[in-house]
């Protein structure tokens, strides 16, 4: 291109120099930074991470929850002994306690006292009641090792003959319904996440494509000033894999603020009605390092979905772009 | 360098809209393509640029039958075919210069070893002071400039421009085919879809007629 109209030319060296530094300026990126559909991408994005991180955070807290139910309830079997004619409650309390105490398996015994057993009934009967007057059943808490429990069959085979009015109950019928609950919870917990994560990919699909759709004219100019396919595929799926990570990262940090709130105003509460009531039925609101690994993994892979569906969608109208009408002309 | 033998081309179950289409383009050669409105001289400009199969007929390509060509050879023998569309197409978000050196970056060249060269087709077309402003901004003929500098800055071995001075006054129309002989004049086939018989008679070049599907060629 040497031989160039006198008409155009401008060939002064001071021109030429500030021309080639002004040019030397960054160049603008092939896929634009952003616009009004990219913008709406990250803010979706963003919400639903962030509500699929909480209900993940959610599960987690409840299949937490649910286990040291379990554990705690498994800890400790009861012996009742029910009052008798001629039999001395207290001779059979500490004998029963004592039979308990020898099998492999029992950590302890707590014979329930009476101003104990007392308390237990105040609720119904008032105070001032004399628990003598009355024919109401004793109890002693056996303490269990949950690695290697007792044999609880035969240990209420030792202690029946001796004392027929006692009966042991190992809370098996209320640990295994307690159980069948918290699995239940568990498995609603996974398929609310299930639901949430499956609206999550479903709406970054569609809002990824949406945002595409406004990049057609960019991959036919790409396409047809020769670059490769492969090449225009890149281009989209890095630039959708950023958008994708910024609005995961925002959603993910959201929700773990979210749990770090809970977390700090559950400690600074701790022993107040509304807490105990919270940590009653939510644990302490720390969902540990699973659920942080979690959130990281939601924003790694709500990225990784993102740019996946920018290259399907550029290499679909790649695809398309050489069999469709053109305008006639 | 292309050669179309009884090419027919049809839109699904339609009419042929082209119809026993034979042509041979040469190296070097400057030729009009001609016809009135619809005639169909976009679809022909994009059978040459392989943007679309004929339904019948032969179309050889740099030495290469058309249905023989890959999905993958296509960009690369894209790269020896400049092409200036009738809308532009310029990219709104890129500068000027950007938009030129586009077919240079997508091949992975790095700018250092491209920037002199763009700078100075820019200033041959006319356009060294508009270099660094966006597409919307810059009036018809410049952007018509701009998609020109584009499809000559990998220095093609055939342009094709689709109704180049169409949005451009007659003294700039005269302007841009003085560039595209002086381009012809380098070395690069020219071909020039246009229903301006005014810009036709300003060269004797041959001309290609599109009628009712059919082509006739004026030597």
């Amino acid at each position: 291109m040497t031989d160039l109209p006198a008409d155009h030319l401008h060939d002064e060296a001071a021109e030429t120099t500030a021309t080639v530094r002004r040019v030397q300026r960054k160049m603008a990126p092939i896929v634009p930074a952003q616009n009004i559909a990219g913008r709406a991408l990250v803010l979706v994005i963003a919400i639903m991470t962030f509500l699929s991180c909480l209900t993940f955070g959610a599960v987690t807290l409840v299949r937490d929850t649910a286990s040291v139910w379990e554990n705690q309830i498994s800890r400790e079997a009861t012996i009742q002994i029910k009052p008798a004619d001629g039999l001395d409650m207290e001779a059979a309390l500490a004998q029963a306690s004592q039979i308990a105490s020898e099998f492999p398996g029992v950590t302890g015994t707590k014979i329930v006292d009476r101003d104990a057993t007392a308390r237990l009934l105040e609720p119904w009967l008032g105070t001032g009641l004399n628990i003598d007057e009355l024919p109401v059943p004793r109890l002693i808490v056996v303490t269990i090792d949950e690695a290697s429990p007792p044999d609880f069959a035969a240990m209420r085979a030792a202690i029946t003959p001796k004392l027929p009015s006692a009966a042991l109950d190992d809370h098996r019928t209320w640990v295994d319904r307690l159980v069948v609950m918290a699995h239940t919870t568990v498995t609603i917990g996974f398929a609310v996440l299930a639901l949430i994560l499956s609206a999550t990919v479903l709406t970054v699909v569609f809002a990824t494509r949406g945002a595409m759709a406004g990049n057609g004219h960019i991959i036919e100019v790409l396409h047809f000033v020769g670059a490769e396919a492969r090449f225009i595929a890149s281009e989209f799926r890095w630039h959708f894999l950023v958008t994708g990570m910024k609005g995961a990262a925002a959603g993910g940090a959201a929700a773990i603020l979210v749990f770090i709130v809970f977390s700090w105003w559950s400690s600074r509460n701790m022993a107040t009605p509304q807490a105990d009531q919270a940590t009653a039925l939510f644990g302490n609101f720390a969902i540990g390092s699973t659920g942080y690994l979690g959130v990281g993994l939601m924003v790694l892979v709500i990225g990784a979905l993102t740019a996946a569906t920018s290259h399907a969608t550029v290499v679909a109208y790649l695809s398309d772009i050489d069999v469709r009408q053109p305008d006639a002309g | 360098m292309i050669r179309f033998e009884n090419v027919g081309l049809r839109y699904g179950m339609g009419p042929e809209i082209l119809r026993d289409i034979s042509l041979h383009i040469p190296e070097r050669s400057f030729q009009f393509l001609s016809g009135p409105s619809g005639a169909g001289k976009t679809t022909l400009l994009r059978l040459l640029f392989m943007s679309l199969k004929p339904t019948r007929g032969l179309i050889t390509i740099f030495g290469k039958d058309r249905s023989r060509i890959s999905r993958g050879e296509l960009p690369l023998l894209r790269r020896r075919i400049g092409v200036v569309f009738q809308d532009f197409r310029l990219l709104d978000h890129m500068t000027t210069y950007e938009n030129v050196a586009l077919p240079l970056r997508v091949r992975g060249r790095e700018e250092a070893g491209y920037r002199t060269d763009v700078t100075e087709l820019l200033k041959w077309v006319g356009l060294g002071d508009r270099m660094h402003v966006l597409p919307p901004v810059l009036s018809g003929g410049e952007k018509q400039r701009a998609a020109i500098a584009r499809a000559l800055i990998e220095q093609p071995e055939i342009l094709l421009a689709d109704e180049p001075t169409g949005n451009v006054d007659p003294p700039l129309a005269r302007r841009l085919l003085r560039l595209f002989i002086e381009l012809n004049r380098l070395g690069t086939a020219v071909v020039i879809a246009t229903h301006d018989l005014g810009l036709m008679e300003q060269v004797d070049a041959r001309r290609m007629i599109l009628a009712g599907g059919r082509l006739d060629i004026y030597d």
